[in-house]
């Protein structure tokens, strides 16, 4: 219980700090461009215009930046005290490329950033355009050795397990950062990035348009964001789409919980819209499987026959297993490497998984008594039954279903948001072609309310990313369980309660300055 | 004569911060959420369990122990 408990506490303050994070960083990175695309107006066209739109949106950036920035650090602290054995486990694999990134984030934010705010008229036009790509481009590579540690965690290769050490050590660096997943994550989020700010831009600029101030700048803004917010959509869903096809390969169990699919079938439908009842729980399969199975899954289904199959192996009739089949084991698939493989039960890959756990004890036992067979003998066992390792770690077979609501509702979430925002883009586009911008209310309103929803729709993105891979740190390797330290829950408790304080007041200090800046106008 | 490229670094970086308005507001903002952090947090609270083991050896045995006790 107490376990049960320090496990929650931890990992709700892990989601606390990345989701706070998170709330900055997307802002940054989408507004880094919009911001260079606007002074690359001003230098091609000379016209002071855009000197002042681009700085009115700098001010922005270096407000949401200010307030964002080593909120990540925060997480770093984390891996160290709540999850000691995680981050030793992991070994290189995790640190190498979050060194590359605070490496990389000290020189650019000493250098280029100081230009691109204190080089107005000292160095050349041409010089300070060039320092504001750089932080752009800059940003998106901070954020893609990030994902690239976040990406190996979902899917580990290119490395070897060393019992000696108790660590992963990295023995294919570039398998890691070509990694299928850590692309498509790459380009998924930081497109992603693009859309927030694209939206945060047309919703401030039609709060000019509501109250019938800076008519040029905010129309010329909501131009470039809206064209620049509808390519990196489209290029969203495009890269989404590639997610959900690796999903479906390397986590299938994420999958089946985004569908709330607990039995699968040939041709399987993809659930457009659905209410899930809430009296299917996936625990009582073991405990009273007679109610279990007379619970239908959902209240509400609007499902597209065969859409599923299509998506993740572009057939029609291809099976996509949902909780039960993978739990239960037996069906066919094909694998990474093209070939056809048995998906094996989770009970003998759990059997498999203890296995691998007693090697590397008899391992240590072998080493300490000098016993060199006894050794070899280990580590062969240990190498076999590797891929299983997290698996020693879970109690029952219903324990690698992650919380399927949770998943499930983020999912949908995301995908309905992603489709208003097709249609936002689509509209004003359609408005400022037919020079209709400044004229209709409603519109106005509509993109000021769409700004807190593109933060929902990543931020659920963010947990179905997340709580969908659960109960696994590193996927089928290490539990969330397993990676925890001895640290105390009251220790974590405090801290949770310290953070959630902290994050209050640099969102409230964040907030108060921009709406000052904002009222001020890009003309102050 | 022209000034030394590390004087003309200095000027450039002094200047800009003697002239910012709001920027300084935001300096204020992240000195304070980094002393919170580095000097409160870090070290009362967020203290490295592993950094009590001195040799690597022990660090690894520790964690083996964890591992092998999980199960």
């Amino acid at each position: 219980m107490l376990l049960a408990s320090l496990l929650d506490l931890s990992r709700l303050q892990f989601a606390l700090t990345a989701m706070f994070h998170w709330l900055f960083v997307p802002l940054t990175i989408g507004l880094g461009f919009i911001i260079a695309i606007m002074e690359t107006y001003y230098v091609r066209t000379d016209n002071k215009f855009w000197k002042r739109t681009a700085k009115f949106w700098m001010k922005i950036f270096a407000i949401n930046f200010a307030i964002g920035v080593a909120t990540g650090i925060i997480l770093e602290f984390q891996f160290g005290t709540n999850w000691s054995n995680y981050s030793w486990f992991v070994g290189d694999i995790f640190g190498a490329p979050l060194a590359i990134e605070g490496i990389f984030a000290f020189f650019l934010e000493s250098t280029f950033f100081a230009i691109m705010f204190f080089g107005w008229n000292k160095v050349s036009k041409k010089a300070h355009l060039l320092s504001t790509w750089l932080v752009a481009f800059g940003t998106i590579l901070s954020a893609l050795w990030i994902l690239i540690a976040n990406a190996w965690m979902q899917y580990p290769i290119g490395m070897e397990f060393n019992p000696d050490t108790a660590r992963n050590e990295m023995i294919d660096f570039w398998a890691i950062v070509t990694s299928p997943i850590a692309l498509n994550k790459f380009i998924h989020t930081v497109t992603n990035c693009f859309v927030i700010a694209s939206v945060v831009v047309i919703g401030i600029s039609s709060w000019y348009l509501l109250r019938k101030r800076e008519d040029e700048f905010a129309r010329r803004s909501i131009r470039i964001a809206s064209v620049f917010g509808l390519i990196s959509l489209i290029i969203v869903i495009w890269s989404g789409d590639g997610s959900a096809y690796h999903v479906a390969k390397k986590q299938p169990m994420k999958l089946a919980a985004m569908e709330g699919m607990y039995r699968s079938q040939v041709g399987t439908p993809i659930v457009a819209f659905g209410i899930l009842n809430p009296n299917k729980n996936i625990s009582q399969l073991e405990t009273d499987s007679l109610a279990y199975a007379l619970e239908e899954p959902y209240l509400i289904n609007i499902s597209i026959p065969q859409g599923l199959s299509l998506l993740v192996d572009r057939k029609l009739n291809t099976f996509v297993p949902g909780i039960e089949d993978i739990i239960e084991g037996g069906y066919t698939y094909i694998d990474g490497d093209g070939n056809e493989q048995v998906a094996m039960p989770v009970r003998e890959r759990m059997k498999k998984g203890k296995i691998a756990l007693e090697s590397l004890a008899m391992y240590k036992k072998a080493k300490e008594a000098g016993d060199e067979e006894g050794k070899e003998m280990a580590l062969s066992l240990l190498k076999e039954n590797y891929p299983h390792f997290g698996y020693g770690f879970i109690e029952k077979p219903t324990d690698i279903v992650p919380n399927v609501p949770i998943t499930f509702y983020s999912f949908h979430i995301m995908v309905i948001l992603g489709g208003f925002f097709i249609l936002l883009f689509g509209l004003t586009i359609y408005l400022d072609r037919k020079e209709l911008l400044t004229r209709f209310k409603w519109f106005h309103i509509l993109a000021i309310v769409s700004i807190p929803l593109v933060y929902i729709c990543t931020q659920a993105g963010w947990v179905v990313s997340e709580v969908g891979r659960q109960p696994w740190t590193i996927q089928d390797i290490l539990t969330s369980n397993a990676s925890l330290s001895g640290v105390s829950s009251s220790t974590v408790l405090t801290t949770v309660i310290m953070f959630f304080v902290l994050f209050s007041i640099l969102l409230a200090a964040e907030l108060t300055i921009l709406f000052k800046v904002i009222k001020k106008g890009p003309g102050a | 004569m022209k000034d030394s490229l590390v004087k003309r670094i200095w000027l450039f970086y002094y200047e800009g911060f003697k002239s910012m308005t709001l920027g300084k507001t935001l300096w204020i903002i992240i000195l304070i959420k980094l002393f919170i952090m580095f000097l409160i947090l870090k070290p009362f609270f967020f203290k490295n369990e592993l950094r009590s083991f001195s040799t690597t050896d022990e660090k690894a045995g520790h964690v083996i122990n964890n591992l092998i006790e999980e199960n």
